[in-house]
């Protein structure tokens, strides 16, 4: 018992567990995140979405992806082999380690790491670049293009989205998660979003575009350029590009909860329950836009970016620094 | 792309006018005939300059089947069920221009009872392709879930009008001299109860969907048409009334029993993208009028004249111009006086609304020419034939 304490007490060992963990987390959620998606879908569209694949066709996604597993995996011809397919593993592998930092529990933290926010701002960076990657890697028109979007958006939202992050870390005096979640009240009016709904605001519409998802879904906008940056892609290279997303979907969220929702906190029974349901409340709120909104034009997309949410991002700044500095 | 090379087998002839040559910054992209937006199988040869359109040109042919050609080796009566496959979405109004052109060249009078039967499966079918248009054009623009609630709304009418004539889609309801067979009992009945419910729901449309600022932004000044390039290019339909053109066959032509019906021509003077959008929204309240109409005051009597099987009309040539949902359908029929046509010309509104897309493409972004498409609601085998 002794031996295991130590072994656990080991950084590195740590590390390597709470990452295996995270591993198993985030497909779990995507799976769960993939049935919740097709059923918000179902219930907005008059339909009951996936029915017959287990109860309330809950294993519908598990029989999606075996079956995008069985599928052929084919090389475009003309394209770069080797970007071709590194570009779904850089999607996926900075995922996991944004997960490393959540606070999913006041009382439990396997990590402590007082950069927390850094971290995770930094590896969701990342993906651009295999979407980058692939675009260019399976030498089609149509992937250049959508490649050529998402590096625009990304730069283009990647600028309000640190200045509300930074809004709201002055705030908090932290960069560590768990100081921001704990520096927050038990009740919602204690929380950030309560008190600077601006930057709540602004984070969640950057959420949406760094996420690629509609309305601001322009690197795979179906109707113009077939899939994008994944055309090329089949079987579970798009799989990976999808489970991705989703992964990408939940970080967002995760930070938007513990920044604006008080993360485990909550009015009674604090811990990792509350997480869990910010957590899916901001992905409900993220698949209804998708169901109900059509896709924004490309200039109006960067139009919204440049003209609206950079200039509001930098008041809302300047106000929150203001604030701390009264307060200090 | 290139022109077809027969020791490479690259390219083809179609693209032939899109080769790069010495502007290697701009891009030639083959949209379609595999495409989402391209409905159907629509090919745009597009030079790209970055996202900008500098040069558009559709191809066609990819669903060619050779109708007008079919019409000369099968007798008048064997050939009405090729127009319900011409435009699939608007089977009726073909149906009627060919019935039409053949009850004008043979001087054959239809009953009373069977124009304001045709008045009103016209109307139901109208809404009905226009219900897809809608659906399918805000998919085009990113928006997933109205088709879902207009296909809801069309099946309706598909129940309705499977009870009248038997089939959901490519109806071949009309004859020469009348319609094949009576509607049944309950048709008045659920033609206007499906007014009311379209009614109602038309309005939650426009709350939801019309009034939406990312969709106004995806239409408003897009694509604007002038009354003089509408004209050039012989433009009809929704197209040219959205330029502020009151050019309605229903009222120009006053064939069947128009003339009777009290209705307006929803007109818009923008000519964009957005007016074409609010003509065909106005136009599904159009049509509930003269559905309401023609089935209230729906008489008795028979609903075919007598008319030989052996259908033969004179020597001599007559044409019928109908509204049809995409525009103005025209079929000239010529008889040598024997069993089958010596010629018939089909007319398709989509073909000449389909070429304004070069002009009206020319300069915008990729997205805004997938919103010009759709707003020119394409339907290709029309387009082919």
């Amino acid at each position: 018992m002794n031996a295991f304490h130590l072994l656990l007490a080991h950084p590195a060992v740590r590390l390597v567990l709470w990452l295996v963990l995270m591993f198993a987390f985030i497909g779990l959620n995507v799976l769960v995140l993939v049935w919740v998606e097709r059923k918000v879908a179902g219930y907005v569209q008059m339909r009951p979405g996936p029915l017959h694949v287990g109860p309330q066709g809950l294993l519908q996604p598990v029989a999606d992806a075996i079956k995008l597993m069985g599928k052929q995996l084919v090389t475009p011809a003309a394209g770069d082999k080797v970007l071709f397919w590194a570009a779904p593993l850089l999607a996926f592998a900075p995922v996991t380690v944004c997960f490393l930092p959540m606070p999913f529990d006041p009382r439990f933290n396997p990590l402590p790491m007082n950069l927390g926010l850094v971290l995770i701002l930094a590896f969701s960076g990342l993906g651009v670049v295999s979407l980058c990657l692939a675009g260019w890697g399976s030498n089609s028109k149509w992937g250049l293009l959508g490649a050529a979007r998402a590096v625009a958006q990304s730069v283009a939202y990647e600028v309000p989205l640190l200045l509300s992050v930074m809004a709201v870390a002055i705030c908090a005096g932290s960069l560590d998660l768990y100081a921001i979640a704990g520096h927050q009240g038990t009740w919602p009016w204690q929380w950030y979003g309560m008190r600077n709904p601006l930057a709540f605001f602004i984070f969640l519409v950057c959420a949406v575009a760094e996420t690629n998802r509609a309305p601001f879904d322009l690197p795979e906008a179906e109707s113009e350029l077939t899939a994008g940056f994944h055309t090329e892609y089949s079987g579970m290279g798009f799989g990976i590009f999808f489970m991705a997303e989703y992964a990408n979907m939940v970080i967002v969220s995760g930070v938007a909860a513990v920044l604006f929702l008080g993360g485990f906190q909550g009015p009674f029974l604090q811990g990792v329950w509350w997480f869990i349901l910010k957590i899916y409340c901001i992905l409900f709120f993220i698949i209804w836009l998708r169901w109900t909104f059509p896709r924004v034009r490309f200039d109006q997309l960067l139009n919204i970016s440049w003209k609206w949410l950079t200039p509001l991002a930098l008041l809302d700044l300047a106000l929150a620094v203001v604030v701390a500095g009264l307060r200090a | 792309m290139q022109a077809f090379d027969s020791t490479t087998r690259r390219g083809d002839l179609s693209s032939a006018r899109f080769e790069p040559g010495s502007t290697e910054d701009k891009m030639i992209l083959s949209m379609g005939p595999q495409h989402p937006s391209t409905h159907g199988v629509l090919r745009i040869m597009l030079e790209l300059d970055g996202e900008y359109i500098v040069r558009a040109e559709p191809i066609l042919g990819y669903v060619h089947r050779m109708h007008e050609w079919m019409s000369e080796q099968s007798t008048y009566m064997q050939f009405i069920p090729n127009m319900g496959r011409v435009d699939y979405l608007h089977a009726m109004a073909w149906n009627w221009a060919y019935a039409g052109a053949l009850e004008r060249l043979a001087g054959i009078e239809v009953p009373e009872r069977a124009e304001y039967i045709r008045v009103a499966v016209t109307e139901l079918n109208r809404i009905s392709s226009h219900l897809v248009w809608w659906g399918a054009y805000l998919l085009d623009l990113g928006a997933f879930t109205p088709i879902m609630y207009s296909f809801d709304d069309r099946e309706q009418i598909l129940d309705i009008l499977q009870a009248v004539t038997g089939s959901r889609l490519t109806y071949s309801y009309f004859t020469i001299g009348g319609v094949y067979d009576d509607v049944p009992a309950d048709f008045c009945k659920r033609s206007i109860a499906f007014v009311n419910r379209l009614r109602s729901r038309l309005s939650m449309y426009r709350d939801l969907v019309t009034g939406n600022a990312i969709l106004r932004g995806r239409c408003e000044g897009i694509g604007g048409l002038s009354v003089d390039v509408a004209r050039r290019y012989g433009a009809t339909g929704p197209v040219l009334r959205a330029s502020g053109v009151a050019s309605d066959a229903r009222k120009s032509e006053s064939y069947g029993v128009y003339d009777r019906f009290e209705f307006r021509i929803p007109t818009y003077t923008e000519g964009d993208a957005m007016a074409r959008y609010r003509v065909r929204l106005d136009e599904l309240e159009t049509s509930c009028d003269i559905i309401e109409q023609a089935v209230s005051n729906l008489p008795e009597g028979p609903v075919v004249a007598k008319v030989s099987r052996n259908f033969k009309p004179p020597k001599g040539e007559a044409c019928l111009a109908v509204e049809g949902a995409r525009g103005k359908i025209i079929v000239h029929v010529r008889s040598d006086g024997g069993l089958k046509p010596y010629r018939v010309k089909l007319r398709a509104p989509g073909f000449s609304n389909m070429s304004l897309f070069c002009e009206l493409a020319r300069g915008t972004m990729l997205s805004d020419a997938v919103s010009i498409l759709g707003s020119l609601d394409l339907v290709i085998p029309e387009i082919d034939r």
